[in-house]
């Protein structure tokens, strides 16, 4: 069996104000997994997605990365764009930080920025775009560093129903073609059905892995999905292992 | 398009229709011009005195200038370094609050000992400095801390220095408040400039403090009105000038500085 892109081992964090955010999470992500993690609010999810970002660092356990650390990506649950900046400029900020050329740079920004439907609008405000927009054009900077892990925190949940689905599909396309790892928190059970590969449910304060569930979702999915019976049955898979974590 | 032109007519006219109504309230009122002078009177001073009027003028924006260059320079890297370093911060801010809290008069006679009577001018500067610095200080240390947090997480992951999300994050995050306390330090530039003439003096050099002051003595109320409007005008040339600024660098994309419609 190939070893895990990434492992976390006894994984706890305790904030300053004295809450245990998490206590001794242990997880494995494949390479190549779209792997959500569930739970209800204060469970500790986007703290483990910081804990693997190094953002944070955890009081006791350990992240490792088997092979050689993969570049990483990192989409917030608001846009969290630079208003000052267009969104190619945006878009560019990674590039840019990693010293790559400036016409490299605004090259690779403008597919990316393609890449999720926004092309043309490279001169854009971030106050001239719509939400989804603007989450388009995060994913975009996230995607323009080309990385191989992709951490998401809860990044459709603002938005409307109808572009989370597009989001959704532009999102799996993504991971598809790029054969990307993704950790997706987020606390639809219906969006980590149609989305992962994995479903990873945590309990409440302090979290920890409650269920970890394998899901077969079609490889080529797309909005119909969402009215098959698989769909359905996995949904409830999902469903009740979150309502028992809760219980 | 909706029209635009009341913003414009309505207060030159207002300003106009209380000119006439002092005018006429004076003459009708009969009060003397050494208590208070008519526009018509201010008008022939300000023509009159110009040769007096005109390089006071040009000494206090001199003045006025250098303190708020000063201020504005001073702030802005105070702000930085206290925002880089809590330590330096808690070590440095009590002095800037120590300095701001103190009345320019207490200390106008201290730093014409210090700096010496012959430099008059550094000790003017000096005043309206103190006066004007504290606001570009205050309002830079807000908008440096005040950045996205999320936006600075960002660009650790992605190995950026501390002198990158400076650049990058922090500073254009503190930009609309800096050009706020800016338009604020302005105006106290002006008022410190004035402020420092009269409690220390104008040198070799003569202010529109000291116009007003010596105007004053001679009982010359038609001339220090004089001086005073060409105060009240540099004051407001000096804001226009800033909301200018302002307007330049924000208006694409903060929204104290949008143009809406509706």
């Amino acid at each position: 069996m190939a070893p895990p892109l990434l492992s976390l081992s006894g994984i706890s964090k305790r904030f300053d104000n004295g809450t245990q955010a998490i206590a001794r999470l242990d997880l494995d992500v494949a390479e190549g997994e779209f792997l959500s993690l569930v739970g209800p609010s204060g469970c500790g999810k986007s703290t483990a997605l910081r804990i693997v970002a190094g953002l944070l660092t955890p009081d006791a356990g350990t992240v490792t990365f088997p092979g050689e650390r993969p570049e990483l990506g990192f989409v917030f649950q608001e846009p969290t764009l630079m208003p000052w900046a267009t969104a190619l400029g945006n878009v560019r900020l990674p590039l840019d930080l990693k010293g790559v050329r400036k016409a490299e740079a605004e090259a690779r920004a403008a597919r990316a920025l393609a890449r999720v439907g926004l092309a043309g609008f490279e001169k854009s405000y971030p106050r001239e775009l719509s939400g989804g927009m603007k989450m388009r054009v995060s994913i975009a900077r996230a995607m323009a560093a080309e990385p191989k892990l992709l951490l998401m925190d809860e990044p459709f949940a603002a938005l409307d129903e109808l572009t989370r689905q597009a989001l959704n599909d532009d999102l799996l396309s993504l991971w598809a073609e790029d054969r990307l790892t993704v950790i997706f928190v987020t606390h639809s059970v219906y969006e980590s059905t149609y989305l992962s590969s994995r479903v990873v449910v945590m309990r409440p304060r302090p979290g920890r892995v409650a269920a970890d569930l394998t899901l077969t979702p079609p490889a080529v999915r797309d909005e119909s999905y969402r009215l098959t019976p698989q769909f359905t049955a996995e949904a409830a898979r999902v469903s009740a292992a979150l309502k028992e974590a809760m219980a | 398009m909706k029209s635009n032109w009341p913003r414009y007519v309505v207060p030159v006219v207002v300003f106009a229709a209380a000119l006439l109504l002092w005018e006429w309230r004076v003459h009708a009122l009969g009060i003397s011009p050494l208590i208070l002078a008519t526009p018509s009177d201010i008008w022939t001073a300000l023509i009159a005195h110009w040769d007096v009027l005109q390089p006071a003028l040009l000494f206090t924006l001199k003045i006025t200038a250098e303190a708020f260059v000063l201020a504005s320079v001073a702030g802005v890297a105070l702000a930085v370094l206290f925002s880089q370093s809590r330590i330096v911060e808690y070590a440095l801010y009590p002095f800037a609050v120590v300095l701001q809290v103190t009345p320019v008069v207490a200390i106008a006679p201290l730093l014409l000992i210090w700096i010496g009577y012959d430099n008059v001018n550094e000790v003017l500067v000096v005043l309206a400095w103190i006066i004007a610095f504290f606001t570009v200080l205050s309002n830079a240390l807000t908008g440096l801390k005040s950045a996205d947090h999320n936006l600075i997480d960002l660009l650790k992951l992605y190995g950026a220095s501390r002198w990158q999300i400076l650049w990058r994050v922090q500073l254009p995050s503190a930009l609309p408040f800096i050009l706020t306390g800016m338009k604020i330090s302005g105006g106290l530039a002006l008022i410190g400039a004035v402020t420092a003439e009269f409690v220390a003096g104008s040198g070799n050099d003569l202010g529109l403090g000291w116009v007003i002051t010596l105007s004053t003595r001679n009982l010359d109320t038609a001339q220090a009105f004089a001086a005073l409007a060409l105060l009240s005008i540099l004051g407001i040339a000096i804001l226009f000038a800033l909301t200018v600024v302002e307007w330049a660098l924000l208006h694409r994309w903060h929204e104290s500085a949008v143009k809406r419609e509706g």
